[in-house]
C-alpha cells in the first residue's frame, strides 16, 4: 500500500515545529506502525535527511515508551493497542496519516515526537509505594486476600505509564494514572495502611505539576491501551474526600 | 595475570550462605552514607539492588537509558517467577529448584550459586506481596502457582501473563520510595559508554545524556552493572529494542572476564516473522504450552488451512519424541525440535519457518473462560500482531533469540574480576548454565539485587570506609572520556551510506545462520569470516545523519551495533572452543544417535571465562572448573 504522512517535527524543546508531509510507498499491511515509520527513516536517512525521533523500546505493547497521537487519537484508531502494537492493516491505501506527540503542558517536546514524561516519575515518588524495607515481609500467604479484590487490583496495576490518558483528556488531567496506582494500593491489605496519606500526597502531586481536572468525558478510559476503568477515578475520589475529612476531624 | 577464584564458601550446600552471609563484613550507619555506589541499569536486579542499597543508608545513583526506570525490560516477562515455597504440597523444596535448576541448565553452572538463588527465591516472594505486588490467587484468597517449562512440581507464581511487568512495578515502587527519600539519585536517558578504573579497582562510569549528547562523569566507591542480555545481538529477537551489551563489553575491554557467551537461549514460541521490515519477535508465553499442542502436518510442505488438517495426519512432535515431558520440555529442546522439523520441510505459514500451537483440546476440555482467564491477554497479543484469532484457529510460532545464560563472569559475591565492579540479573553467568529453565530470571534478578548483594557490597565496602570521595577529575577519568569521545567521532565522521539498523540485520543473520540453534566447527569459521568482512564495512559505509552533541537515535545505535560486532565473534570463538552440545549450546558434530545434545563431562565441565586481548584480537581462555559435589552428573533426558 501507499501512504501518506504528516509528520510533527521540531528539533528540541526550544524550537518551533511544524508538520511535513512524506509519501511512503510499498508499505506492507503486516508491517506494524513502528516497523512503517523504521521504513521512513531509511529511506530519510540515505537521502541525507534527518529520520524522525520517535520513542520506542519493548514493541510488544507492555513498556509504555512508545506514544504517538495518530490521526487525532492517542496510539491511533485501534482500540486498546498501543502505537507499537497497531498494525498498518489498520489503515487504507492511500489514506493520510497526521502523527503528532503527545499534547500536554505537562509533558514538554524533546525532539520530533518524543517528549517528556518525568512528571509521572514524581507523582510515583511522592507517594506511590508500600513503606516496607527489604527483610521485613512477613511470609507471604500470612495475609489472605479474596481473589476478586486481587484481581481488581491487577486490573489498576497494569497501568504501563504512557500517558495516552493525558494526551487523551482536553485537560490533560492526570486522574487516570494517579487512580490506577492510589486504587492498586487501597485495595490491597499491604497498601491499605498508608492510603490516606498516599492519595493526599499523590493528588497534590498531580495538581503542583500542572496537570488539568477531570474533565468528566471518559475520553482516558476510552483511549488507554490498557483499557483501565475510570471507576478507580471515583475509588480515588472516595479515598481522597474520607482522607480529607478524617484529617479534618483529627484522626 | 588475571587469576580466577570463585570464593565458593566451604561446607554442605545448604550451609554455604548462612555461613558467608555471617563471616561478611558490615559498614556502620554512619560510614555508610559516605559511600556511593553507582548502579547501571534499572530492571529488576538493578532497581531491587538500588532499593536494597538505599535502604542500608549508602549514596546510590542508579543510570538507565529509557525515560524512565518503569520501562525496563524486565516488564515484559510473561510467565512467572519460581520460589521453592511448596505451597501445592506437590515434594517441592530448596533443594528440588536447585537439582532443577542444575539439570536444566545441563550441568554447566555453578552449584553453590544457583543454591543460594533457590535458597532466597521465597523471600522475594514474601517482599513483592508486601510491596503490594498483585499475584494470582485462589478462592481462598491463598497465592496461585502453575507449572512452567521443564519441571514437574508447580512452583511458579504469576500475574496472569504480566509478571515481569507486575514485579519491575513493584521494585520500581521501592525505588521510588528511596528516590523519595534523598536516598538514591535516579539519571534517566544515560548511556554507559565505559567504566574507569583507578589503581585497580572501579570507581566510576563515563554516560553520554541522550537528550544534550553531553559526555559525562561520575565517581563512585563501587559500580554495579545490571545490564541484561546481549540477545539483540541477533537483530531479531524477544528483546526490546535498546537492550545492548555496551555497558558490558566496556567492562570486558577494561579487564572484566566474559564467561560463556554463546550460551543464548532460544525461545520456542515467539510470533514469526511477518515482513522484511521487522526488527522484534513477540514473545508468546512458555505458559502457554501447559495448555497449547505443539504439531505440524505429517506431510510435507502442506498448505491446507489447519482446521481442515484431520487429527490423523497430525505430527506433536514433542509428545511423540519426548513422552515424559511432552509439550513442557525445556526451551533448548523444544526450540531444535521445532527447527529440525521445519529443515526437514514440514514447517507451516507462508515462509515454513513455523510450527502450530494448538489450544483446541483444551478449550474443548476446559472451556473458553478457562483459557481466557489464563491467557487472555496473550491471546488478544496474538491477534493484533497476526490479525489471527487463536481461540479459532491455532497459533503459529517459531524460536527466537531471547535469553543470555553468558555474561561476564562473577565470583560467589557477584563480583567481577574487576575489584568494585559487580554484575547482577542476566548481566553476569553464574546461575542458568546452558540453558535457563522458565521463570527463573525474575526469580534471580530480585534475588541478587534485594537479597545477595546488599550483603556481598558491604563486605568490599568494609575496605572502603577511608577512600575519599572519587575524583572525577583523576587522569583516569580524562582518558576514559578522550576514548569515548574518539570513538562517537570516528563513527560521525565516516558519512557512508548505509544506516546501522541495516548492519546490525546482515549481522544478526551472520550469527543466526552460523552461531545459533545448530552449530559446527564449519560454519563458526566461515561466520567469523562474514563477521569480520562486515564489521569492515560497517567502519567505511555506516551514515549517522545530524550532530553529536543533541538526541541522536542513529549514533545510540550504532554505538551499540559496533559493539555487537565484537560480542558476536567472542560468542562464536566460545562456541568453536567447546567441542560438546550442552543446553542451548547444539554442536552438530556432538549429538546422540537420536539427535540429542552429547555433553562432555570430562573435558567441557568448565565455565569459560575469556580475557579480552585488543579488537580482533585472539581473547585468552582462563577455565574455570565445575565441581559437582552435591549433584550427580547425568545425561539430560526428557523422554
Amino acid at each position: 500500500m501507499d501512504i501518506k504522512l504528516k509528520i510533527w517535527r521540531q528539533k528540541n524543546a526550544s524550537t518551533k515545529g511544524r508538520f511535513e508531509d512524506y509519501e511512503l510507498r510499498d508499505v506492507s499491511p503486516e508491517m506494524s506502525f513502528l516497523e512503517m515509520l523504521d521504513y521512513l527513516n531509511k529511506q530519510l536517512i540515505e537521502g541525507g535527511k534527518e529520520p524522525v525521533t520517535f520513542e520506542h523500546d519493548c514493541r510488544e505493547g507492555i513498556c509504555g515508551t512508545c506514544g504517538l497521537y495518530i490521526n487525532g487519537r492517542p496510539h491511533g484508531p485501534q482500540q486498546h493497542t498501543t502505537t507499537c502494537e497497531l498494525h498498518m492493516r489498520a489503515f487504507k491505501d492511500g489514506e493520510t496519516i497526521v502523527v503528532e506527540p503527545w499534547r500536554s503542558k505537562a509533558f514538554p517536546i524533546i525532539k520530533d515526537l518524543a517528549v517528556d514524561r518525568s512528571a509521572f516519575d514524581k507523582i510515583m515518588n511522592a507517594g506511590g509505594f508500600v513503606n516496607i524495607d527489604t527483610g521485613s515481609a512477613p511470609e507471604a500467604n500470612n495475609i489472605p486476600i479474596n481473589k476478586k479484590i486481587s484481581d481488581r487490583a491487577f486490573d489498576a496495576a497494569v497501568c504501563i505509564g504512557c500517558g495516552a490518558c493525558v494526551a487523551a483528556c482536553k485537560n490533560s488531567s492526570a486522574m487516570l494514572f494517579v487512580a490506577a496506582k492510589v486504587s492498586q494500593f487501597a485495595l490491597l491489605p499491604q497498601g491499605k495502611v498508608e492510603a490516606a496519606e498516599r492519595v493526599q500526597r499523590m493528588v497534590e502531586k498531580m495538581d503542583e505539576l500542572g496537570f488539568g481536572f477531570c474533565s468528566n468525558t471518559y475520553a482516558c478510559e476510552f483511549d488507554c491501551p490498557k483499557g483501565i476503568s475510570v471507576e478507580f477515578i471515583a475509588q480515588m475520589n472516595r479515598e481522597f474526600l474520607s482522607a480529607k475529612l478524617c484529617a479534618h476531624k483529627g484522626h | 595475570m588475571i587469576k580466577l577464584d570463585s570464593k565458593i564458601p566451604e561446607g554442605p550446600i545448604a550451609e554455604k550462605w548462612s555461613k558467608h552471609k555471617t563471616s561478611l563484613r558490615l559498614v556502620n550507619p554512619a560510614n555508610k552514607k559516605k559511600l556511593e555506589v553507582i548502579v547501571v541499569g534499572s530492571g529488576l536486579a538493578g532497581a531491587s539492588a538500588a532499593s536494597a542499597l538505599g535502604e542500608l543508608g549508602y549514596k546510590v545513583k542508579v543510570f538507565c537509558f529509557q525515560d524512565t526506570p518503569r520501562r525496563a525490560h524486565s516488564v515484559a516477562a510473561q510467565g512467572g517467577i519460581n520460589a521453592a515455597k511448596n505451597y501445592k504440597n506437590d515434594g517441592d523444596s530448596v533443594y528440588r529448584l536447585f537439582l532443577d535448576m542444575i539439570k536444566g541448565g545441563d550441568y554447566r553452572a555453578r552449584e553453590a550459586n544457583v543454591y543460594r538463588a533457590a535458597e532466597v527465591s521465597n523471600l522475594v516472594i514474601d517482599h513483592f506481596t508486601a510491596l503490594g505486588v498483585p499475584f494470582a490467587r485462589d478462592y481462598g484468597g491463598a497465592l496461585d502457582n502453575r507449572s512452567f517449562g521443564g519441571v514437574q512440581v508447580s512452583r511458579t507464581f504469576y500475574a496472569k501473563g504480566q509478571t515481569g511487568q507486575q514485579c519491575l512495578l513493584g521494585t520500581y515502587s521501592s525505588l521510588s520510595r528511596q528516590i523519595a527519600k534523598g536516598r538514591v539519585t535516579m539519571y534517566s536517558r544515560r548511556d554507559m559508554l565505559d567504566v574507569v578504573v583507578i589503581d585497580g579497582k572501579a570507581r566510576g562510569i563515563i554516560t553520554r545524556n541522550l537528550v544534550t549528547g553531553a559526555i559525562e562523569r561520575h565517581g563512585a566507591h563501587a559500580v554495579v552493572l545490571a545490564t541484561g542480555g546481549y540477545g539483540t545481538v541477533f537483530y531479531l529477537s524477544t528483546l526490546a529494542l535498546g537492550s545492548n551489551a555496551t555497558a558490558a563489553w566496556s567492562a570486558h575491554k577494561k579487564g572484566a572476564l566474559f564467561a560463556n557467551p554463546s550460551f543464548i537461549q532460544i525461545h520456542p514460541t515467539s510470533i514469526p516473522v511477518l515482513n522484511d521490515y521487522q526488527c522484534k519477535l513477540t514473545l508468546m508465553s512458555e505458559s502457554l504450552r501447559n495448555d497449547g499442542r505443539v504439531w505440524v502436518p505429517k506431510g510435507q510442505a502442506d498448505k491446507r488451512h489447519p482446521n481442515s488438517i484431520p487429527e490423523e495426519e497430525r505430527d506433536y512432535y514433542l509428545e511423540r519424541r519426548y513422552p515424559a515431558f511432552g509439550n513442557l520440555v525445556p526451551r533448548d529442546v523444544a526450540s531444535r525440535a521445532a527447527k529440525e522439523r521445519c529443515d526437514a520441510g514440514y514447517g507451516v505459514g507462508d515462509t515454513g519457518l513455523s510450527v502450530y500451537l494448538d489450544f483446541k483440546d483444551a478449550i474443548a476440555k476446559q472451556g473458553k473462560k478457562a483459557i481466557e482467564d489464563k491467557y487472555g491477554n496473550l491471546f488478544e497479543m496474538y491477534e493484533k500482531i497476526t490479525g489471527i484469532n487463536p481461540y479459532n484457529e491455532p497459533m503459529r510460532i517459531y524460536p527466537a533469540g531471547h535469553y543470555t545464560m553468558g555474561g561476564l563472569w562473577v565470583d560467589y559475591n557477584l563480583m567481577t574480576t574487576i575489584p568494585g565492579l559487580y554484575a547482577i540479573g542476566e548481566s553476569n553467568f553464574s546461575d542458568h548454565g546452558a540453558n535457563r529453565l522458565g521463570a527463573s530470571s525474575l526469580m534471580q534478578c530480585s534475588g541478587d539485587g534485594y537479597f545477595i548483594l546488599p550483603y556481598t557490597i558491604s563486605d568490599y565496602l568494609a575496605d572502603e570506609i577511608r577512600s575519599p570521595k572519587t575524583d572525577i577529575k583523576h587522569p583516569e577519568f580524562d582518558q576514559a572520556e578522550k576514548e569515548v569521545k574518539e570513538r562517537i567521532n570516528r563513527l560521525m565522521s565516516v558519512n557512508g551510506t548505509q544506516t546501522a539498523s541495516s548492519f546490525h540485520k546482515r549481522l544478526g543473520k551472520i550469527l543466526w545462520d552460523h552461531c545459533g540453534m545448530f552449530r559446527t566447527a564449519e560454519g563458526l569459521k566461515k561466520g567469523r569470516v562474514l563477521l569480520d568482512q562486515l564489521e569492515e564495512e560497517f567502519w567505511k559505509e555506516i551514515k549517522i545523519p545530524g550532530d553529536a552533541n543533541e538526541l541522536n537515535q542513529e549514533l545510540e545505535k550504532a554505538l551499540k551495533v559496533a559493539d555487537f560486532f565484537e560480542v558476536g565473534r567472542l560468542m562464536m570463538e566460545d562456541a568453536l572452543d567447546r567441542n560438546e552440545s550442552c543446553g542451548a549450546h547444539f554442536r552438530e558434530e556432538y549429538q546422540t544417535e537420536q539427535g540429542e545434545a552429547k555433553r562432555d563431562d570430562a573435558n567441557y565441565a568448565y565455565v569459560a571465562a575469556w580475557e579480552y586481548q585488543g579488537h580482533a584480537q585472539k581473547p585468552l581462555l582462563h577455565m574455570e572448573p565445575l565441581k559437582f559435589e552435591f549433584v550427580e552428573l547425568k545425561e539430560r533426558s526428557y523422554k
